[in-house]
């Protein structure tokens, strides 16, 4: 490949002003918030003079702590198993030839594609169901709530930890775990000394991202949900639809950081030594 | 039998462990034992996805040709096509229009901001490159609903925006809760989705294609009409499919945004579970919306799509 071609002034001039406008438009308006986040008024969009109020607020708030808690927990708990299924259904697609191979790796697709909403009705209409079976089959009462709330996040997860995951190993020859095989390590051994470590800023950056994704949920969530599951942006988007507050964009601001701080985490892991992200 | 036992005569005492392995059966073996360890390894998950998604899949589709009971509940009997027959209704159809609408409308915007950007960023040396990827990626992963709020904050009564079209003489910014207001908010989410896949398909791009055209005399217009732009095709239809599906069955956006006034599909479908309990025609509504993203996502293959 050679390099581009040279473009004459004029285009290359808008390119510029347009890719300045891009970034513009997509860190203003976070810049504002964050900014509005800090300000002593009542009203949301409107300077009057700092305050650290807000915060205080959300510091104070029982239902805000209590709904940023769940989120966690569901967050750490549906990462750590999304991360184990995810990187097996990974190394199975890029190491192994097996039947059905293909389908699986549809079925890994589909999760990333179907919009929200369909996987939101996706996930109630089952568990209405799973739920009854359960009751039915097995004398097992449980209601909509944390349990099925990690499930759907689960869900979703495995297959943005597995495109990662895949991606890392896409980028690195199996001839080390070949070379270790040789040497008369066991299958286990080899996996263990050889492609987890080589594999690891691939796991550790689909692990966060999976953080994010769980952190970030708000309309599977919403649906999956009962009294006392209710996690952090489930409860801040039910504010919004009754009107902004101060309140909101402190509690907006800090989950915004939360997230912004896992993905730079997940894009700067996936980038050391020499992995390309996904 | 097989052919091993031919070649080598069956007497031979093996000497060195080597050639034995070479041997077609250990290699078929070895094949078969691969294989298995392939699907155990794909198992857990496979059972995970097949329970927890590929049945809930199917379960909406078996909803949506159940019958809504009296009291709200649904009935898992007298099958029928009620619910969508219903979407043929002037208040949905009107509904499914504007959705189709703003999510097309969405997606040109998209198309026409992100090409050049992705452009730009792919003639970058690779330093330059990779830290403005990073700042387009941290929005393509931050969290949605506050990106959505911090638009709402802005063009609300009296915002920023609004103090700022009134300095510079425009008048009042009263775009909140309009449509408008819903595509900026829709641009705004998806613009990421739309800038990667174009940014990875003019990268890959063989430049030597453009220069043979303009050494052959084509303006910068004819290069890009017919080398640049169908040499990047791949890369627009990826960005607009992963742009126009989310847009079409978006909720989030036009809750925040567009204040519920002018509901979109997502907005409709999730009114008949959490509202009108109409669950039939909820899942006949989100049966369709997944049919739609089924279809975009086959030409999305077809058309040798690969990266998310």
């Amino acid at each position: 490949m050679s390099r581009p071609a040279q473009l004459r002034r004029g285009p290359k001039w808008l390119l510029g002003a347009n890719a300045t406008l891009v970034y513009l438009f997509f860190y203003a308006p976070i810049a504002l918030l964050v900014l509005y986040s800090f300000s002593d008024d009542n009203l949301v969009g409107r300077w009057g003079g700092f305050t650290l109020d807000w915060y205080r607020a959300f510091g104070q708030n029982d239902e805000v702590q209590g709904a940023l808690s769940v989120s966690i927990r569901v967050a750490i708990l549906s990462t750590l198993i999304s991360v184990v299924l995810g990187t097996m259904a990974a190394l199975s697609l890029e190491r192994y030839r097996f039947r059905g191979s293909r389908i699986f790796d549809a079925l890994l697709y589909l999760p990333i594609i179907v919009p929200d909403v369909t996987m939101a009705v996706m996930m109630l209409l089952f568990f209405t169901q799973f739920l009854n079976v359960l009751d039915a089959v097995f004398g097992i009462q449980m209601t909509k709530g944390f349990t099925t709330v990690t499930l759907s996040h689960i869900a979703f997860s495995i297959s943005f930890v597995s495109i990662v995951v895949r991606a890392r190993l896409a980028g690195m020859s199996a001839d080390l775990e070949e070379a270790a095989q040789d040497l008369y390590a066991s299958r286990w051994q080899a996996f263990r000394f050889v492609t987890l470590p080589l594999i690891t800023p691939g796991v550790v950056g689909g692990a966060l991202l999976a953080l994010t994704l769980s952190l970030d949920d708000v309309v599977i969530t919403q649906f999956v949900s009962g009294p006392g599951s209710t996690t952090l942006p489930v409860y801040v988007f039910g504010l919004i639809r009754r009107g902004v507050s101060p309140l909101i964009n402190a509690v907006s601001v800090i989950m915004l950081a939360i997230s912004i701080v896992l993905v730079v985490a997940s894009l700067v892991v996936q980038r050391a030594r020499g992995g390309e992200p996904a | 039998m097989s052919h091993g036992a031919i070649v080598r005569p069956p007497m031979e005492p093996p000497t060195d462990p080597e050639p034995a392995e070479a041997t077609p059966e250990f290699e078929a073996a070895n094949k078969r034992l691969d294989r298995r360890r392939g699907l155990l390894l794909a198992l857990p998950s496979w059972a995970f996805l097949t329970l927890f998604f590929a049945v809930p899949l199917l379960i909406v589709v078996v909803y949506s040709f159940a019958t809504r009971n009296r009291f709200g509940g649904t009935d898992l009997s007298g099958w029928n096509i009620e619910g969508y027959r219903e979407l043929g209704q002037e208040f949905v159809r009107n509904l499914v229009l504007r959705s189709l609408w703003l999510a097309i409308i969405t997606t040109v915007i998209c198309l026409v901001v992100a090409y050049p950007f992705a452009y730009f960023l792919a003639t970058r040396s690779p330093a330059v490159r990779n830290l403005m990827l990073v700042f387009v990626m941290i929005p393509f992963w931050s969290n949605f609903l506050v990106r959505n709020y911090a638009w709402r904050v802005l063009l609300g009564n009296d915002g920023p925006v609004s103090q700022a079209t009134e300095a510079a003489g425009l008048g009042e910014t009263t775009i909140l809760f309009t449509q408008s207001a819903v595509v900026l908010g829709l641009v705004y989410g998806f613009l990421p989705f739309m800038i990667l896949p174009l940014y990875a398909a003019i990268e890959r791009m063989d430049w030597s294609l453009v220069e043979a055209s303009r050494d052959l005399g084509a303006t910068g217009w004819q290069t890009f009409r017919q080398v640049s732009f169908p040499l990047s095709l791949p890369g627009v239809i990826a960005g607009s499919i992963l742009v126009f599906v989310p847009s079409f069955g978006a909720y989030v956006t036009p809750q925040i945004l567009g204040g519920g006034k002018d509901p979109m599909l997502g907005t409709y479908i999730v009114a008949q579970f959490l509202e009108a309990r109409n669950w039939p025609e909820g899942a006949a509504a989100s049966t369709v919306l997944m049919a739609v993203m089924l279809g975009a996502t086959l030409v999305y293959f077809r058309t040798g799509g690969r990266t998310l």
